[in-house]
């Protein structure tokens, strides 16, 4: 599926905010490559930085913050470049879908025009072109009687079609890049289910590379060949998902899985069918706040006393995975 | 809320649902009809009135109201039914204008600073804030002081106390906007700043501007009405409404009804428009249709 061009590369992707506290590290050097076809997920609760993360890769990013390190899109550097720049590749070549389909569309402008404006916005198609062609992806999309309904409003549509309409105006110029910011968390399961099938579908009809954000392990596992999990603005274990989930090297990994309610199975050993669900003690640390050393050392059910102190390295367990874990260091 | 809130831009179905839902809201309903009466007046003098408003007619002044002198004569002879229908017409140039200036600088400011943010946006509220310190009227009375007395000099005096208010209106509003999640999806589409502001952000905030217009169209028919009262605004022979109870001010006690007549049309007039801004506001607000 996935052919030989290098589509993204971010080396020590970072992110730091300036707020009334002081200077605040919201990512803290992602780095990952993404060829053409290629799916990445991007996994952790509320507050890891992963939003932030996706916002950083579209160059959108709060005002104010700081962005370092480096990240390649067909070889070219985006870090530093013109605000032009990032409007003429965004929605261009770069298309992205949000969590509130609700909100994602202009209450007053037609659902035709908005997929049809990418098109004159970057192409530069006459009203009568792009609008043939946002008809026929409104069509692929799963809008029913598209050429009809291009003049209805926004209101008109329920919260899953809303969806298809906005996965529509991402994909009108027909992007080299998916970037899938929890695009199925304000759906009901059913519905979820229909959305992420056909960002699958799309993604590899275009061979487009994904990267998909979701604090879902279950949407993760179904839809991306690679996951990172993030926590505290740290990427902490990376890998092939297949080699993710069997292998949990990370202890926040462990816990994350832990915290899954699963049907059929017990939660964890000896647990039976009415196990309690493994909650991860205590709550997400203020970026403000973080420790020096590991940001998962205060809820960590295995942490010595030197976590919090240092910096763990990013061990390679497999070549292609990675975690970071001073219990790991240990066994290396 | 797109049925509402672009009456310009809505299918004709949400046309037709608009203006049933307006039919039954009272302060739409009797400040629309002030305000078309207003209106109609203006556009009547324009083809024709009674007498020649500036025909005057010294031995027959201060007649009572008769079949010929509707409303009576004033002190030069002149039918006051004619003067009050010319000074509609003067009062909605001055409103029409002077709403035109705020609205359109104002507007525009109020957009650049919600675009821009940072210093710029503090430099133009800060501005705003300066100009809101001085009395509107004071103001208007210096600047017809320095630069002539006149209609011109008014109109551009209450215009230029409109933009602080427009400035600030528009500015609330359009942040409310940008902080949306179709304004993040419309940068993520590769829009830039410009275009946002005028694709995604003005459509949106037209309602809210489309209340305020007519609230400070009220405003400025008082103010032109005050200053042609103190000699500043229109002068003679033009007819204005603040002129004719100026002049009236010296008979109030031999005819009293002179004062009345423009009395009474500065306080509908402008009653009206604020009824019409209260209806607006009302019909064209997103929640509140859900509720009725």
């Amino acid at each position: 599926m996935s052919d030989d061009t290098l589509l993204l590369e971010a080396t020590d992707l970072r992110l730091r905010l300036h707020t009334h506290a002081g200077a605040v590290d919201a990512v803290r050097g992602v780095s990952f490559r993404l060829r053409r076809g290629e799916t990445l997920g991007l996994v952790g609760e509320s507050g890891c930085g992963k939003s932030l993360t996706a916002m950083t890769l579209m160059g959108l990013q709060p005002e104010g913050a700081t962005v370092s390190g480096s990240l390649r899109f067909h070889g070219e550097e985006l870090i530093g470049q013109s605000e032009a720049r990032w409007c003429a590749l965004r929605g261009d070549r770069i298309g992205m879908v949000f969590q509130e389909p609700m909100s994602a569309l202009n209450p007053v402008h037609t659902i035709g025009h908005q997929v049809a404006e990418p098109l004159r916005l970057h192409r530069g198609l006459s009203a009568a072109a792009a609008r043939k062609e946002a008809v026929a992806l409104l069509d692929r999309v799963g809008i029913a009687d598209a050429s009809r309904r291009y003049d209805a409003w926004p209101h008109q549509f329920s919260g899953g079609q809303r969806q298809r309409i906005t996965i529509a105006m991402a994909l009108a110029c027909g992007p080299d890049l998916l970037i899938a910011d929890e695009p199925t968390t304000a759906l009901d399961v059913t519905i979820a289910g229909q959305i992420l099938q056909l960002i699958r579908e799309l993604v590899r009809e275009r061979s487009m590379g994904l990267i998909l954000i979701s604090h879902d392990l279950g949407v993760i596992a179904q839809n991306v060949s690679r996951m990172m999990v993030m926590y505290g603005g740290l990427v902490v274990e990376s890998g092939p998902t297949r080699e993710v989930f069997t292998r949990r090297a990370h202890p926040y990994t462990q816990g994350l899985f832990g915290s899954r309610p699963q049907l059929g199975t017990a939660a964890h050993p000896g647990g039976g069918r009415r196990a309690r669900l493994a909650a991860i003690p205590g709550n997400v640390p203020e970026l403000s706040h973080l420790p020096p050393g590991c940001p998962f050392a205060g809820r960590c059910p295995v942490a010595g006393p030197t976590c919090e102190e240092q910096m763990p390295a990013d061990i390679r367990i497999e070549p292609d995975h990675h975690a970071r874990c001073i219990r790991l260091e240990a066994a290396a | 809320m797109s049925d509402t809130a672009a009456p310009s831009t809505v299918t004709p179905g949400a046309w037709g649902a608009f203006m049933r839902r307006a039919a039954r809201h009272p302060s739409f309903v009797i400040g629309g009809t002030l305000t078309l009466l207003l209106v109609g007046a203006a556009i009547l003098s324009l083809f024709w009135t009674p007498w020649s408003p500036y025909e005057m007619n010294l031995a027959g002044k201060l007649q009572p109201p008769s079949s010929t002198h509707w409303l009576g004569t004033d002190p030069f002879g002149r039918d006051v039914a004619s003067l009050l229908l010319v000074g509609a017409r003067n009062s909605i140039l001055v409103g029409v204008i002077a709403v035109g200036i705020g609205l359109g600088i104002g507007g525009a400011l109020g957009l650049l600073a919600s675009a821009r943010r940072g210093w710029v946006e503090e430099v133009i509220m800060r501005l705003a804030d300066f100009t809101f310190a001085f009395p509107a009227i004071l103001s208007a009375i210096m600047m017809t002081a320095v630069f002539g007395a006149g209609i011109v000099n008014s109109i551009i005096a209450i215009g230029i106390f409109n933009i602080p208010t427009f400035a600030r209106v528009t500015r609330a509003s359009a942040n409310a906007i940008a902080s949306r999640d179709f304004i993040l999806a419309a940068r993520a589409c590769g829009k830039g700043p410009w275009r946002i502001t005028v694709e995604h952000v003005v459509p949106n905030i037209a309602s809210v501007l489309i209340v305020q217009a007519t609230i400070q169209f009220a405003i400025a028919i008082l103010a032109e009405a005050a200053l042609s009262y103190l000699g500043l605004g229109t002068q003679p022979p033009q007819p204005s409404w603040g002129r004719m109870l100026s002049e009236a001010q010296t008979l109030l006690f031999q005819s009293p009804m002179l004062a009345v007549y423009p009395g009474v049309a500065i306080a509908l007039a402008v009653l009206g428009l604020n009824l019409l801004g209260d209806g607006l506001r009302d019909l064209l607000d997103p929640r509140l249709t859900r509720k009725r």
